[in-house]
């Protein structure tokens, strides 16, 4: 197997996407964590691109970085400690067993379910029209994609409830579960 | 030489020309506004560099390259540092996607116009709007200044808050031209452009332009009433300039989009196709210039609004509009009223 440029970038994502993520776990500065999650976030949007999937990159930028991580250097932002230098405190043992319970589930999944590591196959040139088609498809993604945004709906609703500030204050939604 | 080689070589020289010619675009942006609005208020301008002020910009530039640079001690050097180029960067990519022109010939070397015509363009550009906001966020929070802090949180909000309309503005040209590349949806416009079919979405998606480039009536990041400078106050020399050039090159960049999904882009119902290719630059140049106009003539004319009436305007009105625009789009593409052209 001979070297091509491919090889290279797929090693500089992987680079991205895993020094990333061992950042985000090792930086005691929130802000940095944030950022390091948004260099990870990126790395794997580069793996979308090598696998030929400039949709799901597209979407994983827009998601992940432009949505989810501005929300999460926000969320940091407006903590009480936003320009003090004292670290959170760690919780190393307990992030590892997570992450190594993750990796083994989801690897046991890969290895049983979708007959291991399996090379790319060819793209079909219609993708986009196929994901779409599939997704109103009753017989492929119908079902999971409007539970799904059933779900989000719900979450939106709960959200904008719980930060009304027009409800009396002794109401008990309000001391509801912020994590919507 | 191989195609790869070929390939690379091409892709450079049209990356270095697009950077190249927002930085240029950047300095003459500038120059335009002064000149513009100066006349909009009847002063004169700046006039004394080089003929009708042309060297003013080169001069501007001398002046920022020399200032001293000053940064806060109690600063984070890093993101400090880094802010500026996190700003200018989405700046300087956005415009990979759009068609500049057609098929041209150059020295008998077919190439066409524009640095990568990709199937999801329009979500890519949706995408790296959606990151321009972290350089001023990081400004902001690296300055350790509370009001430089304030402006960068604000310029988040109206970002995210103006994106969500944004995004469903662009559908209704995406929808008509059933495709999300660039070209396809200026191909579709050969006959009637999008901004006659479409006007609300067209409307929608030059106003969420305008909050997204933090152009007035939407500046309120850098309400100098209320918070200095905003998220630049402590920044000086190159690194200030350096936000100064992102949000121009910002201006110039949504302009060509604003262009290409609803203004045809570079064709102009076949005058594009005159001087073998090169007059679709040419009438995109004109497009882009026309809406940089209009900029700063809003600008001139509108006050700036109020913090939670900008959020209310954002969330109240312009996100129901776009989606029930989106929503009358699809029915009305379904039901064959107004045509697709896939």
């Amino acid at each position: 197997m001979s070297l091509t440029p491919l090889h290279a970038i797929f090693a500089l994502m992987s680079l991205f996407t895993v020094g990333g993520a061992v950042g985000v776990v090792l930086n005691r500065n929130l802000i940095y964590a944030a950022m390091y999650l948004v260099l990870s976030l990126f790395g794997i949007a580069g793996l979308f691109i090598l696998l030929e999937a400039p949709f799901l990159a597209a979407v994983q930028i827009l998601v992940y970085v432009g949505a989810i991580s501005v929300l999460i250097t926000i969320t940091v932002m407006v903590t009480r400690c936003v320009f003090c230098k004292e670290p959170p405190p760690r919780q190393l043992t307990l992030v590892a067993v997570m992450a190594a319970l993750v990796m083994v589930t989801l690897g046991f999944v890969i290895m049983t379910r979708f007959g291991g590591l399996t090379p790319a196959a060819d793209v079909p040139a219609d993708s986009i029209e196929q994901l779409g088609v599939a997704f109103v498809n009753p017989q492929a993604y119908l079902v999971p994609f409007e539970v799904a945004s059933i779900l989000l709906l719900g979450a939106l609703i709960g959200a904008i409830f719980i930060a009304r500030d027009d409800l009396p204050r002794d109401e008990e939604a309000v001391g509801g579960d912020d994590h919507a | 030489m191989s195609d790869f080689v070929i390939f690379l070589i091409d892709a450079a020289v049209k990356a270095v020309l697009i950077i190249v010619g927002l930085v240029l675009g950047f300095a003459y942006t500038t120059w335009l506004e002064r000149r513009f609005i100066a006349r909009l208020q009847s002063r004169v301008g700046p006039n004394r560099a080089g003929p009708a002020g042309l060297l003013q910009p080169w001069a501007d530039a001398l002046k920022l390259f020399f200032k001293e640079d000053i940064m806060p001690t109690d600063a984070d050097r890093i993101i400090y540092t880094l802010a500026p180029a996190v700003t200018s960067v989405p700046a300087l990519i956005v415009l990979g996607v759009v068609p500049f022109g057609g098929q041209i010939s150059l020295f008998g070397y077919q190439t066409t116009l524009g640095l990568a015509d990709i199937n999801v363009g329009v979500l890519y550009i949706v995408a790296v709007t959606s990151i321009a906001v972290y350089g001023v966020v990081l400004a902001g929070w690296a300055s350790s200044n509370k009001y430089a802090m304030m402006g960068g949180l604000r310029a988040t909000a109206q970002m995210i808050s103006y994106e969500l309309a944004m995004g469903l503005a662009i559908l209704a040209p995406v929808m008509m031209a059933a495709s999300m590349s660039m070209s396809d949806i200026i191909d579709a416009q050969q006959n009637i452009w999008f901004v006659f079919l479409q006007p609300i979405a067209a409307v929608i998606f030059y106003i969420t332009i305008l909050a997204e480039t933090n152009r007035s009536p939407f500046d309120l990041p850098e309400a100098e009433q209320e918070l200095v400078a905003g998220y630049h106050t402590e920044y000086s020399g190159m690194k200030f300039a350096s936000f100064f050039m992102a949000e121009y090159m910002k201006m110039i960049a949504v302009s060509a989009i604003f262009s290409a999904l609803f203004l045809g882009g570079y064709r102009f119902f076949g005058l594009e196709n005159l001087l073998g290719g090169w007059m679709g630059p040419i009438i995109l140049f004109v497009k882009i210039v026309a809406s940089l106009a209009f900029m700063v003539w809003i600008r001139a004319t509108l006050p700036r609004f109020r913090y939670d009436k900008l959020m209310a305007f954002g969330w109240k009105v312009l996100l129901p509009l776009s989606l029930a625009n989106a929503v009358v789009t699809a029915v009305l593409i379904v039901l064959d009223i107004i045509p697709s052209f896939a």
